[in-house]
Formats: C-alpha cells, sequence, structure tokens
C-alpha cells in the first residue's frame, strides 16, 4: 500500500488508541480522583491559589463561572497589548524587531486570548522573544479556559439537582498544569532531539553552497510548538507555522505534532462519558464527530494527491500530488489530512499553504470551520456540539411529540432562544464580514493576492477562521492593516465568549431543574438514531447557511479549472 | 467583576511566571542534551557551517537543482507563495520553469518532470527533493561535473531516504547533503 496513505492512517489510529486512556486520565482529573501526580502538583497549585488569595474549593454558579472567566481573559488580554506594543525596548528582543502597531496588537492579543492565533504579522520579523514568550503563556491558559468551560457542563450534566459547578480558577488551573503541562513537555522534548531549535539567541546566518549569505531565524521554538497543537491554538513560531523545516523538521515530528493536536479534543469526548458515567453517549458523540470528520477529510486527501488539473494539462509528472505550497517530507496525503484536522478541531496550524490548495479541499476546510463541531477545539468543541444536541432534542421531541428532555432534564423555551443565537452567530459573522469586506473592494481588493472567484474565498476564509477561532488562513490575504486587524478583533471576540456563554447557561439553568427520571416514554439521546439526527441539524444548517458563500468562491473556482 | 479582578491579576503573574519562565527552562535543559544544543543541527564541509535542515537555493546545471522558494531561501523569513490553483499569473510561472529545466536539461521528455520540482514550497525553504527528481538531473550534472553517469547514480541511491520505519510518508532526497557529497567526488 501505498506509505504516504499508510502514514495517515496510522497517525489517525493511534490517535484514537491513545484518546481512550487519556480521557479516563482526564475524567479522574476533574473528578478529583487520585492520580499519579498528585505528590508534585497539589503543593505547587496550593501555593499559586494562597499567593492569589484564591479559594480553590468555593464553588460557583454559572454565572460566578462566567464572571471569573470573563474577568481574567481581560487581563491577559490588557497585558497582551501592552508586551505586543512595547516589545520594541522591552528585553529578549535579540533581532531588534518593533513594536507592534495598536490595531495589530489588538488584533494579535485577542487572538491568541481567544485560542485561535490568528497571526497578522509573521513570526520571524514581527515579534520579540518575550512577546513570542507572553503567547506561550496564553496558548496554555486559553486551552484551559476553554477545558474547564467544557467541565463546567459535565459536572452541570451530573447534577440531579441545583447545585454548585465546581471552581472556575481550579478547573483553569489543572487544565494548565495536569493535562496540557506534563504532555507538552514531552513534545517539546521530542522537537528539540529532532533538530528545533530552543535558544534564546537571535537570528543566525550562513553561507550556502552557491554563495548567497542567508538569515536563519531561530528562538525558544520548541516549548512554543508543543503547547501550540496540545492546546489546539495553532499559532506558529515562525510564518509558516509547521511547514518550516525547523518547526517541524521531518516526518516523525509530523507525526507527534499531528496527534498532539488531535488528542485531547478526541479525549474530551472520551472524558465526558466516564466522568457523567454515560460511555454509550460518549460513543454515540464520538461516532457522529468521526463520521463528520471523514466526510471531509477522505476526499480532501484524494483532490490533494491528484494535485492541480491546470498543471496536470502541461504534460508533466503530478505523481507527488499538489505540491504548491507543500513540503516533500510530508508529502500531498499527509497535508491534506492536516489541513481538515486542523480545521475540523480548530488548531489552525499548518504544514502546507491552504492558498495553494485545490479549490474544493478549500472549500472543505471550510465546511470543517463552519460546522465547527466535528472534534472542535480544547473544550469549546464539545461546547459546541452540546449546542447541537440540544436542537436535536428539541426537534426530535417535536418530532414524535415528546416534551423535548435531555438527560432528565426538560428543555424549554429560554434554553432553546440562547441556543439558537449560538447556533445563528456563526452565520451571521462568517457572512456579514465577507460580505462587508467584498462591499468595499476600494479598501480590501489591495490585499487579495489572487483574483477572480479565489480572491473571494480568501475573504471568506479569513472571516470563517476567525468566527471559528481557527486562526489558520488563506495565507495570500494582506492582512496586516486596521480594516482586517479591527474586524475580525472583533469577529474573534463574539464567536469565542458567546459560543462558551451560551452552553453554560444553558447547562446552569438544566441543573437547577427537577430531574425526571428516565422511562419507556424518554427520547434516548444516546442511541444511533438520536445521533443521525444530530447530523441532520449540522448538515442542514450549515448548508443552508453558507451553500451560496460557497458557490461564489471555491466552487466557482472548481469548475474554471476543472 | 471586582471581586474577581485582584484574585485574577495575582494568578495571572504567578502562573506567567511558571508558564514563561520555568516551563521553557524545563524545554531548553533537556535540548542542551539534544544534538545541536537548542540552536537548530549543523553540517560542516570545507569549514563551512550549514543548518541541516534549512533547504538552499541551488540553481547552477554543476548541482543537483532544489525547489522553487517564494522567498529565495533566505530563513531570515520564511514564506510561500500563496497562489491558488486557477491564478493565471502564477500557471504562467510553473509554464516557465517547466521551460526552463528543459533547456538546461536537454533530451528530457516533459511527462517525466516531477511537478514538486517546478512548484514552491510551504516554507519555501523545503531541504528536499523526491528521488524521481534528483535521477532526471543526473545526466546534466554529469555533463557539467565530467563524470561518469553511474558514479553520480550512485550517490542518488545512497542518499535516497525510504519512508519512516520503511512504512510511512514520502521517500525523499536531501539536496544539501546530497550535493555536500558531490562536491567530494
Amino acid at each position: 500500500m501505498n506509505t504516504e496513505i499508510l502514514g495517515v492512517i496510522a497517525v489517525y489510529a493511534t490517535t484514537i488508541l491513545m484518546a481512550v486512556p487519556f480521557g479516563k486520565y482526564i475524567a479522574s482529573v476533574y473528578a478529583s480522583e487520585k492520580t499519579l501526580l498528585d505528590p508534585v502538583f497539589n503543593p505547587l497549585e496550593n501555593s499559586f491559589f494562597r499567593i492569589s488569595g484564591i479559594d480553590r474549593k468555593a464553588e460557583m454558579n454559572w454565572k460566578q463561572h462566567l464572571s471569573a472567566m470573563l474577568t481574567i481573559n481581560f487581563v491577559w488580554f490588557l497585558l497582551g497589548m501592552f508586551v505586543l506594543m512595547n516589545q520594541g525596548w522591552l528585553p529578549l528582543n535579540p533581532d531588534g524587531n518593533p513594536g507592534q502597531t495598536a490595531d495589530l496588537a489588538f488584533n494579535t492579543s485577542i487572538s491568541f486570548v481567544v485560542n485561535c492565533n490568528l497571526q497578522h504579522y509573521s513570526g520571524e520579523s514581527g515579534i520579540s522573544y518575550l512577546s513570542q514568550l507572553f503567547l506561550m503563556f496564553l496558548q496554555f491558559v486559553s486551552a484551559a479556559t476553554g477545558m474547564a468551560a467544557a467541565v463546567v457542563l459535565f459536572i452541570a450534566l451530573k447534577q440531579k439537582a441545583a447545585g454548585k459547578l465546581g471552581n472556575f480558577y481550579n478547573l483553569m488551573l489543572i487544565s494548565c498544569t495536569r493535562i496540557l503541562l506534563p504532555v507538552s513537555i514531552v513534545v517539546a522534548g521530542i522537537l528539540a532531539f529532532n533538530g528545533t531549535p530552543m535558544t534564546l539567541e537571535g537570528k543566525g546566518s550562513m553561507i550556502s553552497m552557491q554563495g548567497d549569505t542567508v538569515g536563519v531565524s531561530t528562538g525558544p521554538v520548541a516549548a512554543f510548538v508543543a503547547i501550540k497543537h496540545l492546546g489546539t491554538n495553532g499559532g506558529g513560531f515562525y510564518g509558516t507555522n509547521s511547514a518550516h523545516p525547523l518547526e517541524n523538521p521531518n516526518y516523525m515530528t509530523n507525526m507527534v505534532e499531528m496527534l498532539s493536536q488531535m488528542i485531547i479534543p478526541l479525549a474530551m469526548i472520551f472524558a465526558l462519558g466516564f466522568f457523567l458515567k454515560r460511555k454509550k453517549m460518549a460513543r454515540m458523540i464520538f461516532g457522529v464527530m468521526t463520521l463528520g470528520f471523514l466526510l471531509l477529510c477522505v476526499p480532501t486527501i484524494v483532490w490533494e494527491v491528484q494535485g492541480n488539473p491546470a498543471i496536470a494539462r502541461m504534460g508533466i509528472d503530478m505523481g507527488a500530488g499538489a505540491m504548491e505550497g507543500k513540503e516533500v517530507r510530508f508529502g500531498s496525503a499527509a497535508s491534506g489530512f492536516w489541513s481538515i484536522a486542523t480545521t475540523v478541531i480548530s488548531t489552525g496550524s499548518v504544514n502546507a499553504m491552504h492558498d495553494s490548495t485545490m479549490p474544493l479541499s478549500g472549500m472543505m476546510q471550510l465546511l470543517s470551520m463552519m460546522t465547527n463541531a466535528f472534534y472542535g477545539g480544547c473544550g469549546v468543541g464539545i461546547l459546541n456540539f452540546f449546542i447541537f444536541i440540544i436542537l436535536a432534542v428539541f426537534i426530535s421531541g417535536l418530532m414524535v411529540g415528546r416534551t423535548p428532555e435531555f438527560l432528565g432534564k426538560k428543555i424549554e423555551g429560554r434554553e432553546m432562544k440562547i441556543a439558537m443565537i449560538v447556533a445563528l452567530l456563526h452565520p451571521l459573522l462568517i457572512l456579514a464580514g465577507t460580505a462587508l469586506a467584498a462591499a468595499f473592494p476600494e479598501i480590501t481588493a489591495a490585499g487579495l493576492n489572487n483574483p477572480g472567484f479565489h480572491g473571494f474565498s480568501e475573504m471568506l476564509y479569513e472571516y470563517t477562521s476567525s468566527a471559528a477561532n481557527n486562526g489558520s488562513g488563506f495565507e495570500g490575504l494582506g492582512d496586516n492593516n486596521p480594516w482586517w486587524n479591527i474586524t475580525t478583533g472583533f469577529v474573534l471576540l463574539l464567536s469565542r465568549f458567546i459560543p462558551i456563554i451560551g452552553p453554560i447557561a444553558i447547562a446552569g439553568l438544566l441543573a437547577d431543574k427537577k430531574y425526571i427520571p428516565e422511562s419507556a416514554g424518554t427520547l434516548r439521546t444516546d442511541s444511533a438514531t438520536f445521533g443521525m439526527m444530530v447530523m441532520a441539524v449540522i448538515v442542514i444548517i450549515t448548508a443552508l447557511s453558507f451553500f451560496p458563500s460557497l458557490t461564489l468562491g471555491p466552487i466557482a473556482e472548481y469548475f474554471s479549472i476543472r | 467583576m471586582k471581586t474577581n479582578l485582584f484574585p485574577a491579576i495575582k494568578l495571572t503573574i504567578v502562573t506567567l511566571i511558571f508558564f514563561c519562565v520555568i516551563y521553557p527552562a524545563v524545554v531548553w535543559a533537556i535540548a542542551q542534551l539534544a544534538p545541536g544544543s537548542g540552536h537548530g543541527e549543523i553540517v560542516t564541509a570545507n569549514g563551512k557551517r550549514y543548518y541541516a535542515n534549512i533547504g538552499q537555493k541551488f540553481t547552477e546545471d554543476r548541482f543537483f537543482n532544489s525547489r522553487p522558494s517564494a522567498v529565495e531561501y533566505n530563513a531570515a523569513g520564511s514564506g510561500g507563495s500563496n497562489k491558488g490553483p486557477s491564478n493565471p499569473e502564477y500557471l504562467a510561472i510553473v509554464q516557465a520553469r517547466i521551460d526552463t529545466f528543459l533547456v538546461h536539461n536537454p533530451g528530457t521528455d516533459k511527462k517525466d518532470i516531477p511537478v514538486e520540482l517546478v512548484t514552491a514550497s510551504g516554507s519555501g525553504l523545503d531541504p528536499h527533493i523526491s528521488p524521481r527528481a534528483a535521477w532526471l538531473q543526473v545526466k546534466r550534472i554529469a555533463a557539467a561535473r565530467k563524470v561518469s553517469e553511474a558514479k553520480i547514480m550512485q550517490l542518488v541511491s545512497a542518499h535516497t531516504e525510504k519512508p519512516l520505519s520503511g512504512l510511512f510518508g514520502p521517500e525523499k532526497v536531501h539536496v544539501l547533503s546530497l550535493n555536500m557529497a558531490l562536491e567530494k567526488l
């Protein structure tokens, strides 16, 4: 069998196999059960909380959770603005990179706080090592914020009577220390041993064999890249992210990076099953998500392996596939797989340039972010999927004439309104943003790197990536100017926090309701039938909202070069 | 908001120190044990130092040529072309690269030119080409260096890297190490 395809299958299968025990570990961390790392982390975390004056055992209700989350996120955002704008004179800037402009710092700081990592600067020239280290901190805590929010949902679903939902600071910190940190150290170590730099010295240089003098940008890369994947952040140390040979030196590191970005979103599904003691429910969620993932992923790999028909007509050997923007050491299959994995799970790191992928592959990448519910980001994937579950419960409840219930709690008007607002906000932000950008060509057209349909796709991709908190891009777009920095900044903010606030509010409201024991009349929400219902809801919402915009971009481009 | 503000600031400061100082310090300590001790792997030849993982621009006939690059292999700022598949300007550039290759490698059948030799990589620093791309250049290099084709073919075989564990990923040739071996002939 083709070794490129075999590599893809191996990495996907390994990820799934490892996600089950890892999910069990995650569940026991959040259930405060004894784990191996307790003797190290208990005293450490206790000292953190003592200094901060936080009682980690003080339980919060859903409103207190949201208030704590929003406050600390606001502190991170302000600190980020300060560091990025002043990096020019602050220490650890051996390459003498200048401070960021206010609009760029606004965009960058928001984007790392919300776990998106849309990067409108280039890592080599737009940022100092101090800022990189600060962004690395944000990569830990923003992932942990998403995971903590998901756990609030877990706790709420577990309760049979009104009650308290854990402590936000505690959930956030243990996500960092007990889940993200240990694995990050292992991954960073593997990368360092394969040639990824880890130094605070400035740019190196070399004279090539042909006599060209070139600079070589280094830095604390290994530590950064590990958490970038594990926390599904995706912000690269270098401009070209994981396509860069120092950020992703060989096929083995590519497999490790691939695995580390998928492992937590997958493990969170199984963690839900272990935590709620509802393994069947976890299997249903995993099944729907995996089906969706494969439907997006398999055709993309096929198109990338086939290559560009417009180049094939020139009569050359297309054996390697669509190689523009791709690296020989990964090949087109692994790059096609990565492009869907990274968009489905909101990482947004790339190992090939999405702008140069085939038109319909680009459409699949867009669709991955438009659905935003197959696996999804660290923690928030489950939250997004929860919204679709609520919608499916309501619709199927109406169809069979039963009161809509989920895990013994009635779903009523208030929950439905919140779920609908969250579900409709996503297409609204993407489509309204793109429409605005298309309505002002005098501002936006000059920044497009490609003419025609593809240029439209570049704008659509930018807003989709922002609204899905993904962070990848059709990077040809000249996006470092006030238009893109400010508009996407606001899209990022809304599309991060409303999809967290909504599900937590629903969960909080449900937790306060009376528990009705399941009976023969209850609609089963962990069956395959219900899974198909959720899938149908996702497909219908996505298709109806986004099909027209996809027609104008990738689909039209496909027919133009077919 | 107010009740949360000071705890939030204090927790931010302690976690900041932990994740920005302690965590990278641990990784740095691990990297000291790695080849290149955290500076990237270096290879030396004739007293010159090269970064092993960074591809170089090779366009002369006497070297195995590397892939086109959007940033001319300057690792001070990586970058791809980001050209869309239907962009007519881009397709003209690819056509021109094919024509140039045919001029430099007379007698080559166009259908043998592998696509990666006429398309730019994502990073602009791709250190590899496929074995196919290397074999195709043997004749030209033998003529330019006035050595037998057999000798150069031997080098290509010796420098062809098999897939990981023989199972996963593509075969490839590291252009820099192949060219370094070529210089030693």
